[in-house]
């Protein structure tokens, strides 16, 4: 296994000067216990995933349930410590420092969530929702608060916000509840938004108008976004790069429109393939969509985690040999045998 | 403080929760009224029975109300005595170095049925030679009894029933042996059954009107002076009846109400909430804590509950602060931790609490601000339903005589009239008045609780 230190920089990133979030070698692996004490494995979450995310850019991780997206995610937001490898905001990793500097960390970085009703405390008022960043970010001022949250309400469209200001959140429509929670995430104006399927239990029509509003925030404020999607159909809303990711490792960088004319990696052609098309006469249709399910993370495969069910697998070499990230286009890196011209 | 809110508005629609309501709220009106009219210390005094405070008052006595159900009604105490102004008629003159004093009571007999004693105490101020009394007893009809010629020494009470020459001198009258003085007084001659047989208590009635009692006194010093008690004790006394040391049960009842309500408040609140906290704690760091928590709670519930209190009540200490102490002690880690656990375990993996550990919500916060409130609604019915349980814990403990020793329990009256056969004596007040209460408190908080549990609990609700 590739456990090699890369001080590489992400060549698919748009400038390479600074970047705000550099993630290097992270593995968020899950210890395994039998009978509660004994060591049986770990599950290997995310393996070895390396990438830099610059001021003002979006970017898309896009894979199957399963695949680590949401470990990766959670790493990011220093939810669960990484078992190696390093996260670094503004050059500062981020575990080390101790907790006032994972809270001053977590000051500056937005989430938002999947499911925007479980997303928001039942026995909360949008008001104290609001509030609660607020206080924990150190607004004293009652007066500031409301000013602030009565800003965010208007900016994400809630509106009039003073009608909103003492509901409950079930007494909101999704659409509602999901705007809450992206000004929940806005209110401390953070530098980093990460958005964990934020459309995907919402309605079809409410879908575009929140992936505009998030656009349209991350254009205004210049904000840095990481957009974690199952949904490939979404991502070309606003999201410049495209990571795709199979079984715990990015298998293929590149910008949004490389991915979507270009792909390379057999798995993303797959995903492409996948994406459902409303066409009436495709109806009866039968897609090429690769055989199996993804492995298990416990014991990956050994070699290419993919060549079990890749049409392409080179016999040999994918089942032994890992591939590495090689270039294949301007701000285009995939992961695999095929054109890793240095294979023999 | 949403949920209070809207427990308010919709607690009319439950008549339970109002019935309930109005069960508790007059329980702590009681309360209120029991600590503040007889303070603490003044409460332990009475129920200790110190420097005899009670002997006014008739033995095993129920209350006055009985005589409502009552064909043949009970008489009320009868206590006339000569040192409150106008209650006995004085006459004096000087005899000799002392003077002769004379005494005389009047009392309207009017009940159906006769006392259960008689005694006259003296109050004689002397230095070296007492007083010497003559009685006399004068029924409505003009019969004069010599009740004795004693004298009169310090502290001296002469039971009517129990002088042997008053009793030969009834007997003498009546031509009948055995009949109690505070009867053949007050008895109607007319009354007595003819055949010597026949129980004079269960035929003779009392004969209804005015009766005189004249003590003439002979007083030998010059500053000698005499007073007199003249007490009948009376088949019914106050509101609540009286028990087997004379003591009044209104202030046992009423002293119940705050010690039932505290201990059982304090033991069902202090045991949720603290139980709640451990759970949430265990829950939130996991690990470690979370398995400590888990093993004390499984060891702690084997441990035998109740001879654990009795032990405790034997060699450390009765009062009652300490077994709620030990009741708390020994319930925190109990089954509650197990099941509060399931709903934490559920809900420290929601959405909303990822949320608020990304925006930098600590440990502490998370666990009071965010897992406890969610679940306390669904708890606080709980809390309300488990106040009997420790109410009637309190009196079943002190049922089997670890009740505390000093302060006045609803569970102790029930023990001392079981101790005192009360039930077989036919004092049933005595049982009953203790056991009412009790179960007017258990049914308060459970209508409360049952109501609380379908306001709080969507899913018992009927649409």
């Amino acid at each position: 296994m590739n456990t090699q230190k890369s001080t590489v920089v992400d060549v698919t990133a748009r400038s390479t000067e600074k970047p705000l979030l550099s993630v290097r070698n992270l593995k968020v692996w899950y210890e395994l216990k039998r009978f509660g004490f004994l060591h049986a494995g770990y599950v290997k979450a995310v393996d070895n995933v390396s990438f830099d995310l610059p001021r003002g850019e979006a970017i898309a991780v896009v894979g199957e349930s399963g695949c680590g997206k949401s470990s990766l995610m959670k790493a990011i937001l220093g939810l669960v410590h990484p078992h190696d490898g390093e996260i670094l905001f503004e050059g500062k990793n981020i575990w080390e420092g101790g907790r006032e500097a994972m809270r001053a960390y977590r000051m500056q970085v937005g989430y938002v969530q999947q499911d925007p009703y479980g997303a928001l405390p039942p026995f909360m008022t949008i008001k104290r929702i609001l509030e609660e960043p607020l206080i924990l970010a150190g607004v004293k001022d009652k007066k500031k608060r409301l000013e602030r949250i009565i800003r965010s309400l208007e900016e994400v469209k809630v509106s009039p916000p003073e009608d909103f200001l003492n509901k409950y959140p079930h007494m909101l429509s999704g659409g509602q509840q999901q705007r809450v929670v992206i000004a929940r995430a806005l209110i401390r104006d953070p530098k980093m938004l990460i958005a964990d399927e934020p459309v995907s239990m919402l309605d079809a029509s409410v879908r575009v108008e929140i992936l505009k509003l998030l656009d349209e925030v991350q254009k205004e404020r210049n904000l840095s976004v990481i957009y974690i999607t199952h949904d490939l159909s979404t991502v070309r809303y606003f999201s410049e790069r495209i990571f795709v990711m199979y079984a715990g490792k990015l298998i293929e960088k590149a910008s949004t429109h490389e991915i979507l004319h270009n792909p390379k990696h057999p798995y993303t052609l797959a995903l492409l393939n996948a994406i459902s098309d409303p066409l009436a006469e495709n109806a009866t249709k039968l897609r090429d969509i690769p055989p199996g399910e993804p492995p298990s993370l416990v014991s990956p495969p050994p070699g290419c985690r993919f060549h079990p069910r890749c049409e392409k697998a080179i016999k040999g070499l994918c089942e032994v040999k890992e591939p590495r990230h090689v270039q294949v286009g301007e701000r285009h890196t995939v992961a695999c045998w095929l054109y890793d011209e240095e294979r023999e | 403080m949403g949920f209070l809110k809207s427990f308010f508005r919709e607690v009319r629609y439950y008549p339970s929760a109002i019935v309930g309501l109005l069960i508790i709220f007059g329980l702590v009106v009681l309360a209120t009224y029991a600590v503040i009219a007889i303070p603490y210390h003044r409460a332990i005094d009475l129920w200790r029975g110190s420097g005899n405070i009670w002997y006014r008052n008739p033995k095993n006595a129920p209350p006055k109300w009985v005589n409502y159900f009552r064909d043949k009604k009970l008489p009320e105490t009868i206590d006339l005595d000569s040192r409150k102004q106008g209650v006995a008629q004085r006459k004096e003159k000087p005899l000799g170095k002392g003077k002769q004093i004379e005494l005389t009571f009047h009392f309207n007999y009017t009940a159906d049925e006769f006392p259960h004693d008689m005694v006259i105490y003296f109050y004689p101020t002397y230095k070296a030679k007492p007083p010497f009394v003559t009685g006399e007893w004068i029924t409505p009809d003009g019969r004069k009894i010599r009740l004795g010629n004693f004298a009169v020494t310090n502290g001296f009470s002469f039971w009517l029933n129990q002088d042997k020459k008053l009793r030969s001198r009834i007997q003498r009258i009546f031509e009948r042996e055995g009949i109690p003085a505070q009867i053949a007084l007050l008895l109607d001659p007319d009354s007595l059954p003819k055949d010597p047989n026949v129980a004079v208590e269960k035929v003779a009635r009392p004969l209804k009107g005015k009766y005189t009692i004249k003590l003439k006194f002979l007083t030998f010093e010059p500053d000698s002076d005499v007073n007199a008690e003249y007490i009948a004790y009376g088949g019914v006394y106050g509101l609540a009846g009286t028990d087997h040391l004379r003591r009044d049960l209104m202030v046992g009842l009423l002293w119940g109400a705050p010690v039932a309500l505290a201990f059982g408040l304090i033991s069902a609140l202090v045991i949720g909430i603290a139980t709640m906290i451990i759970a949430a704690v265990g829950v939130w760091y996991g690990g470690i804590v979370d398995d400590l928590i888990q093993r004390i709670t499984e060891i702690n519930m084997v441990l035998p509950f109740l001879p654990i209190l009795i032990m405790v009540g034997i060699f450390v200490s009765r009062s009652l602060w300490m077994i709620m102490l030990v009741t708390i002690a020994l319930s925190i880690f109990g089954a509650g931790i197990k099941s509060y656990r399931a709903m934490f375990l559920q809900l420290r993996e929601s959405p909303y609490i990822e949320a608020a550990q990304a925006y930098g919500a600590g440990d502490t916060r998370i666990i009071f601000l965010y897992l406890i409130p969610r679940i306390l609604p669904m708890l606080i019915p709980g809390f309300i339903s488990a106040v009997p349980s420790f109410v009637f814990l309190e009196a079943s403990l002190a049922v089997l005589g670890i009740g505390d020793p000093v302060l006045p329990t609803w569970g102790k009256i029930i023990q001392d009239a079981q101790s005192n056969a009360a039930l077989y004596k036919g004092l049933y007040y005595w049982i009953l008045e203790p056991s009412v209460l009790l179960m007017v408190t258990g049914l308060g908080f459970a209508l409360l609780g049952f109501a609380l549990d379908r306001i709080f609990n969507p899913r018992l609700r009927q649409e």
